[in-house]
């Protein structure tokens, strides 16, 4: 098992490369030569246009033809594995929402799916982001539309007028991610106790060994509980 | 009224500061409270925080707050309701969750990608395979494999996964039936289920929870024996669909328990993110399936059922004719079934290992081992590091939607470029449709939640991961 050394994380918009595994291996781990592991550096640029799909093509395009602003509001558009993604500026987020979800083109109506994801070593200095899944049931297309904040500010504006069925969504990224969606009726944590300190998901918080207060009395971390030598 | 404004509970169901303490408890009002013992301090963290927070639970006006769960036999598992209530009138339901949250999704991202699957299966517990077979999808689509899948493996897991859409929704109709009394109803869904988990305890080796779908394919062939037993099984299942017809639809108690009841239209459903089955009763006929076919479903024959009335016994009817197409789905199936690999043939994804059912249900076979560990030690180092270590996952992010029996659930899958998924988000169809349960349930009958939980069928292993 290797285990990502912090700050090295090789993802997308992240730097990459360094690893250590389970032995202490240094880099990859692999000896043979032939793996070609180093994963290549991401850069944050877009995608060539046209991206060579009909319906992301199509779906871009009208959304440039609706929404004059458009270099304004996106940062980048990435086309991979045949899905399209919009990098949104918060600032510009709720405008957009409103386009894909109301303009006869686009007509992006159901939210499917909200989640955080945590990259810590993302190239623009904002770790957390906030992925969005729009489905629009008229032409039967999808979308990734993403949006990233700093751990210093983890702001961004809620989705919850735009799609009621973000409410959840968003109250389990605030919990286990700590982005805060500005505009929600009610965000509080939804999976972790409501006292729950940190948030669980980030790249930087362990899995196991966190003693749990419970009504006054703490419950050490199973592996410290008991020795069995 | 003043019972609200005081004390209230806010809308993660977190309890305000308020109430007398217990004498023996310290500063924080909600302390337990304890005893020295010689053996140490002995702490009594049992019951009565419920008084403790809102009183009583009456007040002057007519409204009184209700605690419904986590431990209550018609919440379907740990979900907890706390409803406001004016006589028999529900005015405010608060549906709290999080208490099976286990961190399937933190978890994932500590195993390779294979070891994943038995994490991600444990989630929705009624419809495993659905769980595998959208994360599989999901990074073989990284992988950029989903056309070498072998179409033998494409077909079992469209088989599996509609046994399991049939059992899932006979155990809907067992619990939904015995919360409103109807426990005939639970004695017959529970009898062909079991028959159901026999047939997958044959294919995969285990009832629940199989760990059967693998990235690539599948971890094992489906047996000979499975064909006719499964061929057994749609002989006998029309039959008992016509049963349950006869018993449940258009009997009074059940109709009046029912129609009308927790109506949710299409609109609404949409705003909401509530798909599958509640979507479809309320006339909208959007199954992925049809919609955004995946796994061939654009092959086989079958009907989406609908119903325009958006009520409980809406949702009933459509999840009854939803097990008929199944059966007919399955049967294409089986006629499509031909020898041939069930995973890809690539070795840098596919496990050398070749499993064989023996006498205690699961193991390997010893003539593999024998031949890769006598004759190779290229092919030993091989196994080890692919089972150990496992294999690469190009890096970028995709996410996969499929027909779960609940509606759509989703998987985003992230890969760094490494061993082990970067991420993995489970957009669970349970956890969204739940949303809709106040917007049922408000306004009507106290006994009618019940209804209005049951009739949205969600699944607390895949409502809280």
């Amino acid at each position: 098992m290797t285990e990502l050394v912090p700050g090295s994380a090789g993802v997308p918009g992240g730097p990459g490369g360094r690893r250590r595994d389970a032995f202490g291996a240094r880099g990859s781990g692999d000896t043979s030569g032939f793996g070609g592991l180093v994963p290549p550096v991401p850069s944050l640029a877009s995608s060539v246009r046209p991206f060579g799909d009909d319906a992301a093509d199509s779906v871009y395009d009208t959304l440039e033809r609706v929404f004059p602003e458009l270099g304004d509001a996106v940062e980048r558009v990435v086309f991979a594995y045949g899905e399209l993604t919009i990098h949104v500026r918060r600032e510009r987020l709720l405008d957009v929402a409103w386009t894909l979800r109301d303009d006869p083109g686009l007509r992006f109506e159901l939210l499917s799916s909200l989640s955080g994801v945590d990259y810590p070593d993302d190239l623009t200095g904002r770790r957390l982001h906030s992925v969005v899944h729009l489905t629009s049931m008229t032409h039967r297309r999808r979308l990734r539309v993403e949006v990233s904040v700093a751990d210093g500010d983890p702001h961004l504006p809620s989705l919850t007028p735009v799609w009621p069925t973000a409410d959840w969504h968003e109250r389990e990224a605030y919990d286990l991610f700590g982005l805060v969606y500005e505009g929600h009726p009610g965000l509080a944590r939804i999976m972790m106790p409501d006292d729950w300190v940190g948030h669980p998901q980030r790249k930087d918080y362990p899995l196991g060994g966190i003693a749990v207060d419970y009504k006054g009395a703490q419950i050490p971390p199973p592996d410290t509980r008991r020795s069995y030598s | 009224m003043s019972t609200h404004t005081e004390t209230p509970v806010d809308a993660a169901g977190g309890m305000a500061p308020g109430g007398p303490a217990e004498p023996v408890t310290g500063a924080q009002p909600y302390e337990a409270g304890f005893t020295e013992s010689s053996a140490g301090r002995v702490y009594t963290v049992t019951g009565g925080d419920w008084e403790q927070v809102l009183g009583s639970g009456e007040s002057d006006g007519e409204r009184i707050t209700v605690n419904m769960g986590p431990q209550h036999p018609s919440t379907h598992g740990v979900l907890r309701l706390v409803l406001e209530i004016e006589g028999e009138t529900v005015t405010e339901t608060r549906i709290v969750i999080g208490y099976l949250h286990t961190g399937i999704e933190k978890s994932c991202e500590y195993r390779t990608w294979t070891q994943a699957v038995t994490f991600l299966t444990r989630a929705d517990y009624l419809s495993p395979l659905y769980n595998e077979a959208a994360y599989c999808l999901s990074v073989e689509k990284l992988l950029g494999i989903t056309d070498e899948v072998p179409e033998r493996a494409t077909v079992i897991r469209v088989l599996v996964m509609e046994l399991q859409r049939i059992a899932s929704h006979l155990v809907w109709l067992a619990t939904g039936g015995m919360e409103l009394g109807a426990t005939t109803g639970m004695i017959f869904g529970f009898r062909e289920r079991e028959k159901i988990l026999d047939l997958l305890e044959l294919i995969t080796g285990l009832r629940m929870n199989h760990a059967y779908i693998r990235p690539g394919g599948l971890a094992q062939d489906i047996p000979d024996e499975a064909i006719p037993r499964i061929r057994e099984f749609l002989v006998d299942m029309p039959k008992r669909i016509r049963e349950y017809h006869a018993l449940l639809t258009g009997q009074p108690i059940w109709k009046a328990r029912m129609v009308d009841v927790n109506f949710l239209d299409a609109a609404a459903c949409i705003a909401l993110g509530t798909t599958g089955p509640v979507l479809r009763a309320a006339g909208l006929p959007w199954d992925l399936r049809k919609t955004m076919p995946y796994c061939g479903y654009e092959t086989y024959d079958f009907d989406v059922p609908t119903a325009l009335e958006g009520d409980s016994y809406a949702r009933y009817l459509v999840r009854l004719e939803e097990m008929g197409e199944s059966l007919k789905i399955i049967e294409q199936c089986l006629d499509r079934l031909r020898p041939g690999p069930v995973m890809v043939a690539d070795k840098k994804i596919a496990w050398p290992s070749q499993l064989s059912i023996g006498s205690d249900g699961m193991g390997n076979s010893l003539d593999h081992i024998r031949k890769i560990m006598g004759t190779s030690m290229e092919a030993l180092i091989h196994h080890f590091k692919l089972v150990t270590e496992g294999f690469r996952v190009p890096a970028g992010q995709v996410y996969t939607q499929i027909e779960s029996p609940r509606g759509e659930l989703g998987y985003h899958v992230v890969s760094d470029g490494g061993t082990r998924p970067f991420r993995v988000h489970v957009r669970d169809p349970s956890f969204v449709n739940l949303q809709a349960v106040p917007a049922m349930t408000e306004g009507g009958q106290v006994a009618d939640v019940i209804v209005g939980v049951a009739s949205v069928d969600p699944v607390l292993g895949g409502v809280d991961r």
